[in-house]
């Protein structure tokens, strides 16, 4: 007659190495790695912390993701003792893993001792099905997921190229977005604006923008700022946020912005279109080039256009502020090549895509410095800006 | 000949030309053989020293020419240069 499950566990018992809590515990500042055996639900309402999760149901085929050196010191645990039990004589016997051993009376006796317990943070239901085409992405994944949601992206207008981003970084779960926008909807802005309508012509930007978002995605949380970016505000919105999405239309808060993000280091995706063209970078403070870098000083006004003044096909700042989001969740899931050191130039009637390398400029007046030697006195200036500034006006 | 790609800001100044064609060996003969063919540019591409202006970037197919020998940056027939000015143009 075979032998009983409880007789097999405990011959199992005999053969492998168990250890106490209170010595996996030193164990595990000592280099051991903790594997947590349980189901995604048990792990769910809390675990050892630094312990990798691999349930015992797929030890066989992803232990090794998590150890893939079979010398290494292994920790197992579950709830109780025997499922770790179980799954150390699998890796022993049927893996050739050398140093492991259970852990005894499992997470339960863990926490009895009052050791510490980290709880992770999960998606609920609706957002597991909300975001489930990310999740099925393995450069997303739940903890990709739960990065957007932590995000906090800063969106410097409500217009042309902010609509667009605005409105996919809320689809895609970008947890805060602010938005700073001092103007009100107009009917011709509705021709590229798509997150505003026809319904709230006068309406403030900021005001429209957050129903849009409200209504698309409740786990969006949007600061408004209906002022005008401008010196006297710019430290007191820009820190705390991760990502500044710009899309300005002037030179002087062009050249604001970029000092305040290298001062705070917060990388700014910027876009710029003109026409049929636009452009775009990523400028990530002391890893690569800032604005100033590219562009030490601006044209004189009559070569600055502004797009107000000029035609822009309605489609142009959306494949632009789309490439914007893009880049802008890239750099929350730390996936992919930033277009940091490199701008690219959309030409929408050729339909291509060129690209011109920018180098860092090690006598940049603000990014060859520390963050902190730069004043407020100095951020935005640049040379001529008296006579700029005069001609602009 | 070299091929120059001209920015919106400067097509006005080129008779609304995209790409223009232009002879030398070096990126400052191409952009002065420009400069002569279409007046226009010369304030915008040059400063009063004769030096390009700071406001304007030249690259040699990607490469800034600041980077490689400035104006005596040579030229083969088949480079591309492309002229940038500084833009800054949200859609309001």
């Amino acid at each position: 007659m075979s032998p009983s499950g409880a007789e097999v566990l405990r011959q199992i018992k005999s053969r492998i190495d168990e250890v106490d809590p209170a010595v996996v515990r030193e164990q595990s500042s000592n280099g051991a790695l903790i594997v947590d055996v349980r189901e995604p639900e048990e792990w769910g309402t809390g675990h050892i912390p630094g312990a990798k999760h691999v349930p015992k149901s797929y030890l066989e085929s992803r232990i090794e993701g998590a150890a893939p050196d079979r010398s290494q010191h292994i920790v197992l645990y579950c709830q109780s003792g025997n499922r770790s039990a179980w799954a150390a004589r699998t890796l022993i016997e049927d893996l050739g893993y050398e140093h492991v051993e259970s852990m005894t009376g499992g997470f339960t006796l863990w926490k009895d001792r009052g050791y510490d317990v980290e709880t992770p943070r999960t998606l609920t239901a609706e957002q597991r099905d909300r975001y489930s085409r990310h999740l099925l992405l393995p450069e997303v994944g739940p903890e990709g997921q739960q990065k957007l949601l932590d995000a906090k992206v800063l969106l410097l207008g409500a217009g042309g190229l902010g609509s667009p981003a605005g409105l996919y970084l809320a689809a895609a779960g970008v947890g805060t977005l602010g938005i700073v926008d001092d103007d009100t909807v107009d009917l011709s802005n509705l021709q590229r604006q798509v997150i505003h309508n026809s319904t709230r012509v006068g309406v403030p930007k900021v005001d429209s923008a957050e129903e849009t978002i409200t209504e698309l995605n409740p786990d969006v949380t949007v600061n408004k700022y209906q002022v005008r970016l401008g010196p006297e505000n710019i430290m007191d919105i820009l820190p705390g946020y991760d990502i500044v999405v710009d899309g300005l239309d002037n030179f002087p808060t062009r050249y604001l912005l970029n000092d305040a993000s290298v001062r705070l280091q917060i990388p700014v995706v910027s876009a710029a279109i003109l026409g049929f063209e636009g452009q775009l970078s990523v400028f990530k403070p002391y890893d690569g080039p800032c604005y100033r870098c590219l562009f030490p000083t601006p044209p004189p006004a009559e070569l600055a256009p502004s797009c107000g003044a000029n035609g822009v096909l309605g489609v142009l700042p959306g494949t632009m502020g789309l490439l914007q989001a893009t880049e802008v969740i890239k750099l929350i899931l730390g996936q992919g090549d930033p277009a940091i050191g490199r701008l690219l130039l959309y030409d929408a009637l050729a339909a291509t895509i060129n690209e011109v390398k920018i180098r860092r400029d090690p006598e940049c007046p603000i990014c060859s410095r520390h963050p902190e030697a730069i004043s407020d006195e100095e951020m935005g200036v640049f040379p001529d800006y008296d006579a700029f500034c005069a001609g602009a006006h | 000949m070299a091929t120059i790609r001209i920015p919106p800001v400067l097509r006005p100044a080129v008779g609304g030309e995209k790409e223009l064609s232009a002879e030398g060996s070096s990126v400052g003969e191409i952009l002065r053989s420009v400069a002569d063919e279409h007046p226009d540019t010369q304030t915008q591409l040059f400063a009063a020293d004769g030096g390009l202006n700071r406001y304007v970037n030249v690259y040699l197919n990607d490469e800034d020419v600041r980077v490689l020998d400035g104006l005596e940056t040579a030229v083969g027939e088949s480079d591309t240069l492309v002229i940038l000015p500084a833009m800054a143009g949200g859609a309001v």
